[in-house]
């Protein structure tokens, strides 16, 4: 058989296209709702990490996302709940002027989770911030990149960072208060976090997440 | 301006050579002297240049979930996701207009094929062209100007790149390098000197 | 046929060292510094290449009969990339915490010039059980030095090894610092050429003559 023909050439294509493009489809359909199942258990493993849910609930976030999480409200810029279900389902990076917010109860108290989303020095950085019902103090808070420097900008995702944020004042009349400010620049405890050393862009991305994200929710602090 | 941010963060921060190690065989094995790394940066940045809005408007009108969709607007294409498509598609757009680009360089000018001929085939296997479309899918640019501002940018990059290790290597061959560093060993170090010197663009805004 | 020959185990056990597909080859170098910053995506890295390495250098050495010329290396593309296709999907639905860190490199596994190195190289003119150890131990001698380059970045840059605090607190109450530098991208060049020299110290055979 002459390898080299022309139509030989053509068939041989077609049929390679054809097998592949099946092979691809059958394979993807077929693991896809694992991958969106994987994308969903994802999700609710940082929401949760927020309120400081321990390791071990987050083995199964299904059932730590029942247990915690009361309603996924959606609120309108004037703080105005729109509809009770729906936040989980709008994309961090897509929130315009429908922004999520969390209601949430450990063991006994309410708690709010707002999510965040920016960019660090080489990508997008995202996380949720919990507050408790006084809309005043900071719960816990959650973050991660996507490709930020390993063991500079990437410590943002370290508990080591994450915990410094608890308790601090979050905004005062609406005006977000919380803030990251430069490694070794602190100067009002009460609000303010101390940066990474060597990842000040980042730190400085987390800041303006801060401001940007929070400030959209001004009206329902005043609430 | 968010062009021109775009342009430079491109070229000196997100550099594809020295930030991220793409298109590293073609640019280890063609820096010996200026004038063939020039030729290969000008082919690359060209094909990025062609290839990066391409896929960008196959990504977004075609491949992602509910694009076809919109795009076509039939009723039955809705909910559509095939992006997992988007590897196999990339890569054959690139082989496609990389051979595109050889027969239209070897019919109009045979003068810059010949110094060109022996890499273009090498183009469409250099990491720094699927590596652009890859980011260009993941970073979500609005509006295909920016990807344009992107592949122009990261092209440049990676022309400066080789065409200054090229020049460092034509200086080095003088230099007496210990025998086992001779050739490889010597040039990944340069290389990785160059590649701190790059980095303190990181964080350049405009 | 033998299944281990003497000329079969030469074929698998070369790339490890003597032939090694990154150091000696200058081949896939890209992903190889890319991903090194920690020991885990390294070593998952090395893993995926490794298999698709075997897979695609099976099939195409099944192939080679039928494939022509003319269009050889979209095929062989073709290939890959379906191959690689299907591992990324397969990382999203069994590993996803993998997958979101390797995040483009897995889709850049197709323009890894080992790949179609070794294809054209090897799989067009053997049989498939040669192309496999032949795929095997590429994508291991490929794995051995992005092992190698990510132990030392983790250890030196992070203090840790797969996550595991190594370098005891106690060192940081007396000064010992993380060479922050070593995380960064160009120290992953450094240890490259660390790699090289001294396996060309110890091989006289492979130096070069020119710089």
């Amino acid at each position: 058989m002459n390898t080299n023909s022309n139509s030989y050439t053509i068939i041989y294509a077609s049929v390679m296209v054809i097998i592949v493009a099946f092979v691809l489809a059958f394979i993807s359909s077929s693991l896809k709702d694992r991958q969106d199942t994987n994308v969903r258990l994802d999700k609710m493993k940082q929401v949760l990490s927020s309120l400081n849910v321990s390791a071990d609930e987050l083995r199964d976030p299904e059932q730590a996302y029942q247990k915690y999480v009361q309603a996924d409200q959606i609120i309108d810029m004037n703080g105005n709940v729109v509809s009770e279900r729906g936040g989980f389902d709008i994309e961090s990076k897509k929130i315009d002027n429908q922004l999520p917010l969390y209601v949430c109860n450990v063991n006994g108290e309410t708690k709010y989770i707002a999510p965040l989303y920016g960019a660090g020095l080489w990508g997008p950085i995202w996380g949720y911030v919990s507050f408790n019902s006084d809309k005043k103090t900071v719960y816990g808070t959650y973050f991660s990149h996507e490709g930020e420097t390993p063991g500079l900008g990437a410590e943002i995702t370290t508990e080591k960072f994450q915990s410094q944020f608890a308790g601090k004042l979050l905004q005062e009349n609406g005006k977000v208060k919380l803030s990251v400010v430069k490694n070794g620049k602190v100067q009002d405890s009460a609000c303010e976090v101390d940066g990474i050393s060597g990842g000040t862009i980042t730190s400085k991305g987390v800041d303006a997440m801060l401001q940007n994200c929070l400030g959209k929710y001004a009206n329902f602090f005043n609430k | 301006m968010e062009y021109l941010s775009l342009f430079v963060k491109s070229i000196f921060v997100d550099n594809m050579i020295f930030a991220y190690f793409l298109g590293m065989c073609s640019y280890l094995a063609v820096s010996k002297n200026v004038k063939t790394a020039l030729g290969l940066g000008a082919a690359v940045t060209f094909v990025l240049l062609v290839t990066v809005p391409v896929n960008y408007l196959l990504e977004n009108y075609v491949l992602k979930a509910n694009a076809l969709y919109e795009t076509f607007q039939i009723e039955a294409l809705e909910n559509v996701d095939l992006s997992f498509l988007s590897f196999i598609l990339f890569i054959a757009v690139i082989a496609g207009i990389v051979q595109i680009v050889e027969m239209a360089v070897e019919k109009f000018s045979p003068s810059l094929y010949a110094s060109l001929g022996i890499f273009l085939p090498l183009i469409a296997v250099n990491c720094a062209i699927m590596g652009a479309s890859l980011f260009m899918q993941q970073r979500h640019f609005e509006g295909i100007g920016e990807a344009v501002t992107y592949a122009f940018g990261s092209g440049i990059g990676w022309l400066i790149a080789i065409v200054a290790l090229a020049a460092i290597r034509e200086k080095l061959s003088y230099s007496n390098v210990p025998a086992p560093l001779r050739g490889l060993g010597i040039t990944f170090i340069t290389v990785g000197l160059m590649a701190m010197a790059f980095m303190c663009f990181s964080g350049l805004t405009i | 046929m033998e299944l281990f020959s003497k000329k079969n185990k030469e074929t698998f056990l070369t790339p490890l060292g003597l032939n090694n597909p990154v150091s000696v080859q200058v081949l896939g170098i890209c992903s190889a510094l890319a991903v090194t910053s920690k020991l885990e995506p390294a070593l998952v890295m090395g893993l995926s290449v490794t298999i698709i390495v075997a897979l695609a250098n099976v099939v195409i050495s099944l192939l080679r009969k039928t494939i022509p010329n003319r269009i050889r290396i979209i095929v062989q593309l073709v290939v890959v990339a379906t191959l690689v296709t299907i591992v990324s999907q397969v990382l999203k639905a069994f590993a996803y915490d993998v997958s979101v860190q390797l995040s483009v490199y897995v889709g850049l596994i197709i323009t890894n010039c080992i790949l179609m190195g070794r294809l054209e190289a090897f799989a067009m003119q053997n049989g498939p059980w040669e192309s496999f150890l032949d795929g095997v131990g590429s994508g291991l001698g490929y794995a051995l030095i992005l092992v190698i380059v990510g132990f030392f970045r983790e250890l030196l840059g992070s203090g840790t090894l797969l996550n595991f605090r190594v370098i005891p607190e106690c060192a940081y109450e007396y000064g010992y610092l993380n060479n922050g530098l070593m995380v960064l991208p160009p120290m992953a060049l450094i240890i490259m050429a660390c790699i090289i020299w001294y396996q060309r110290s110890k091989n006289p055979d492979l130096q070069e003559k020119n710089n």
